[in-house]
């Protein structure tokens, strides 16, 4: 790949998550609760993609994404490609695989369900992993992915 | 943590064998004071006289000892307790909480903060084990076995809790369905997914009569006017729904009509008198059924 010319500048150590459909970029930053920490953090979105059309990127310095909140970031990036850099250069690649349990993070759609009542943190059964739709733990009902709403608990 | 009772897929089939045959023997004898000593508390949230004195009568003709409320309105709960900090307290005061919740996952979420069994009793659209499990005690009694029963299931099966559950339980048995609803009511596709992908035949018609023809078991619920956007579709389609005596001509000999009850004018009164009428000993299954719940859960035997 030409580093010559980069839309978003390299980093020198951190994690790069790149081909994030560019409208699930502030999703995805929300998942990961990034408006929380203060390492220095560069995107850009509306970037042209051969594979998805419009893609965002999101380079974090100087901190590896722990896994398991990266999985979470699957149910809306499921293209997503995450790489931990050091030196400038990728020193792995992580695959992204879509969770069989998501807990928190994402809203119950029913109105009438306990989650939504009082302060219980949610938490799904992940029952189709394509067109992802997310059953509730507690009300048992179907949360689709066009009803995804991001809470930060 | 100890063995609750939230949703009909929290027991397995053998369970659910075992709570028939329970049930069975507490209707044969049904005076055994196995509960004595204990305390049930039973929490409504919501007013539901018909199953609280189901479940009250249960724990008397077992010996046990009820606390609890009937609403909400003069207790804690209306000072602005949370449910997290109600249940921790009756846990400590009962051996087994039946409670009955207007929202959904109510029940689910106190069997994760409570010490004791959860019987969950309603918790708003969501689930109503026991009223399955008395179902299945229904089908069993009158039909002799649970397997390869053919059930027929007429009016709201769109928002009928009963329903969803029933499909669930009775999949374990190679159950064969056929739907009779209205189109803003019909069987949503989850559903349907679910039987297709274990393999369970069903069929959907708009005619209540030819579905009849080989049912074993006629499962009726309620079509009420506030589940339809259009009104007018009300009044067209609310006849069709109705149960009458004339209808039962030519129906199989075992066939036994069941309904959750309570019924407004889905099944016509001329129909009671009707041996095939089963609703009414439906509802006395449920306190044989509870009697074998209850039993279960505090690891009686």
């Amino acid at each position: 790949m030409n580093k010559t010319y980069l839309e978003v500048s390299a980093i020198e150590n951190g994690t790069v998550i790149d081909h994030i459909p560019a409208q699930s970029l502030f999703k995805v930053m929300s998942v990961l609760g990034l408006e929380h920490i203060t390492n220095r953090i560069t995107f850009g979105t509306n970037l042209e993609s051969q594979r998805i059309g419009t893609k965002a990127i999101i380079k974090i310095a100087d901190m590896e994404v722990d896994r398991n909140k990266l999985n979470k970031i699957a149910i809306f990036a499921p293209e997503a490609r995450v790489s931990y850099i050091k030196d400038f250069e990728v020193s792995e690649k992580i695959k992204l695989q879509v969770p069989d349990v998501i807990e928190g993070s994402i809203k119950c759609a029913n109105p009438m369900c306990i989650t939504n009542k009082e302060k219980i943190r949610t938490k799904f059964d992940v029952v189709n992993k394509c067109d992802i739709s997310l059953r509730c733990h507690y009300c048992e009902k179907i949360t689709q992915q066009n009803q995804f709403e991001i809470i930060n608990d | 943590m100890s063995k609750s009772l939230v949703s009909i897929s929290d027991f397995n089939k053998e369970e659910i064998l075992h709570i028939m045959d329970k049930a069975a023997e507490f209707e044969a004898d049904p005076n055994r004071p196995v509960l004595a000593g204990k305390v049930i508390a039973t929490l409504f949230f919501e007013p539901s006289t018909r199953t609280r004195l189901s479940f009250e009568s249960a724990i008397n003709r077992l010996g046990g000892r009820v606390i609890g409320f009937s609403e909400a309105n003069n207790t804690s709960v209306s000072k602005g307790e949370t449910l997290h900090d109600t249940i921790k307290m009756v846990s400590n005061y009962s051996d087994l909480i039946v409670m009955r919740h207007y929202i959904e996952g109510a029940a689910r979420y106190a069997s994760e903060v409570s010490s004791v069994p959860i019987i969950n009793a309603g918790d708003g659209s969501n689930q109503h084990p026991s009223q399955t499990l008395l179902d299945l005690y229904s089908i069993k009694k009158t039909q002799g076995t649970l397997n390869d029963i053919h059930i027929v299931i007429v009016g709201d099966l769109k928002y009928g809790r009963t329903v969803h559950s029933l499909l669930q339980a009775m999949s374990h048995f190679n159950a064969r369905f056929t739907f009779v609803a209205p189109d803003e009511l019909s069987l949503p596709d989850e559903y349907k997914l679910f039987l297709r992908g274990i393999g369970i035949q069903y069929k959907e018609t708009q005619d209540i009569k030819e579905a009849l023809a080989d049912a074993d078991i006629l499962y009726m619920t309620r079509v009420q006017r506030e589940r339809f956007s259009d009104l007018m579709e009300y009044e067209r389609v609310k006849n069709a729904y109705i149960l009458r005596n004339s209808m039962l001509e030519g129906t199989k000999e075992n066939m036994r009509i069941l309904h959750p009850l309570p019924r407004v004018n889905e099944i016509h009164p001329d129909v009671d008198t009707n041996e095939k009428a089963y609703y009414f000993t439906q509802a006395r299954n449920g306190v044989f059924t509870r009697m074998a719940i209850i039993s279960y859960l505090l690891g009686i035997e």
